[in-house]
């Protein structure tokens, strides 16, 4: 979708601020917030897709006003009352109010660290093989679509080269919806500056996306 | 970014009764927590152990060894070339956010810079949690860009023969940038190394030795 998550060539948000000797956490509450996120994602009942798209649905002046673990809480939420974990009237009253689903997974101390090093890997197999080889003039396509995807607005109806074939992973524009997995083949796609930006674009550069099958039209 | 009611959290409830002391966002954590521990849904010492992981075990110090063990050994830096997550899976670093690894290398007349532009994708198995600016708009925004624009901003001013590459993380996909070694650094070890190695330099907002 293009909300407020699609920065990618936006202007006028100023300097990049770079914070000198930076802490981990800025407030303790950011900690548990990042640890929250976590363990309610083990419990199963959604995919990191669905989670990216919860929030970059919180709305462009929720977004934009939020720090990054306040844009990671705001869309738990969400996540949670979505799939009947917290109702909305239970955060209201600060406690709850009745019994959640049955969790088939509860993330426990002991089983944190060997769950963060399996991490989720999303690389599937797909049966067809892939469509282009490295060297493929490809175009991007044109979208312009309300639901989840990894297509950004900068890099649509674009030209640029398949510099890589990465493998088959999960289609996040249908994962993110309860629609599966369907994994298509990824891509590394590089881009030339001056076909994404024109003259204002740094002479030279380029940039590259990665790019799943569907997202790319033989040139 | 300020963490500041915003006013549109009407029917939540904080800032009334016994947690008005609270700034609203400790307030709301505090009571999402307490919420799924009650049910069950969520052990608090799993909490605690998850950030004591990111806080003392997986840092920027992992890439920082990465990065040496590549300058020291030739057959590593192939390794990590080819196949980055098993080079980096070797060293004992894997897991969430780091799944799928790749390693770019800046060479002569190239740079390397990373971003996500569309969320906050960051290798977390070799570099820790992302700081806030990776996170924010400025960066995400230009980047892609106005790429020489950003380096400047962190002090980095390359020159205009320099070829600079963005990696957009839009899939699944954690990049590491492997910077170029330090002139003058024949003689060290790994871990005299890896302190000339930045988090900043693996995301290509540094050289390496710049900022230890």
């Amino acid at each position: 979708m293009n909300g407020p998550q699609d920065l990618g060539g936006q202007q006028g948000f100023g300097a990049v601020a770079p914070e000198a000797d930076e802490p981990l956490f800025h407030a303790p509450w950011e900690a548990r917030a990042m640890a929250l996120t976590l363990a309610c994602g083990a419990l199963g009942a959604w995919t990191i897709d669905e989670s990216r798209h919860a929030r970059e649905t919180l709305g462009w002046v929720t977004y934009y006003r939020s720090s990054y673990y306040e844009i990671w809480i705001r869309a738990l939420e969400t996540l949670l009352a979505r799939h009947g974990f917290v109702a909305s009237e239970e955060r209201a009253a600060g406690r709850a109010l009745r019994l959640a689903p049955e969790a088939p997974r509860v993330l426990r101390a002991e089983a944190v660290a060997g769950t963060l090093a399996r991490g989720g890997p999303c690389d599937r197999p797909v049966a067809a093989p892939p469509r282009f080889a490295p060297g493929a003039r490809v175009r991007t396509v044109a979208m312009n679509p309300e639901h989840h995807t990894r297509l950004p607005r900068y890099a649509r109806d674009k030209p640029g080269v398949v510099e890589a074939v990465q493998g088959g992973f999960v289609f996040p524009d249908s994962n993110a919806h309860g629609g599966g997995e369907r994994p298509q083949w990824v891509y590394t796609v590089v881009l030339r500056g001056e076909d994404l930006w024109g003259a204002d674009a740094d002479p030279g550069s380029e940039v590259s996306i990665d790019a799943w099958e569907s997202y790319l039209e033989p040139a | 970014m300020p963490h500041d009611d915003h006013g549109d959290d009407q029917g939540h409830g904080h800032g009334h009764g016994p947690d008005n002391h609270l700034d609203p966002m400790t307030a709301r954590v505090m009571a999402l927590e307490t919420i799924l521990t009650g049910k069950g849904l969520v052990d608090p010492a799993a909490l605690d152990a998850i950030i004591e992981t990111y806080a003392s075990k997986v840092g920027p110090r992992n890439g920082a060894r990465v990065v040496a063990r590549s300058w020291l050994e030739p057959g590593y830096a192939d390794w990590l070339r080819r196949d980055a997550t098993a080079a980096i899976a070797e060293m004992g670093y894997s897991g969430r956010q780091g799944e799928h690894m790749r390693a770019v290398f800046n060479g002569v007349g190239t740079h390397n810079l990373v971003v996500c532009t569309l969320c906050s994708c960051y290798p977390w198995a070799v570099l820790g949690l992302p700081p806030v600016w990776y996170k924010a708009p400025p960066y995400r925004a230009r980047a892609v860009s106005d790429p020489r624009g950003v380096l400047r901003e962190f002090g980095l001013d390359l020159p205009a023969a320099t070829r600079i590459r963005v990696w957009d993380s839009t899939a699944e996909l954690r990049y590491l940038v492997v910077p170029e070694r330090p002139a003058g650094t024949g003689g060290l070890g790994l871990e005299d190394l890896a302190d000339l190695v930045s988090r900043d330099a693996m995301i290509g907002t540094a050289l390496a030795g710049a900022r230890p």
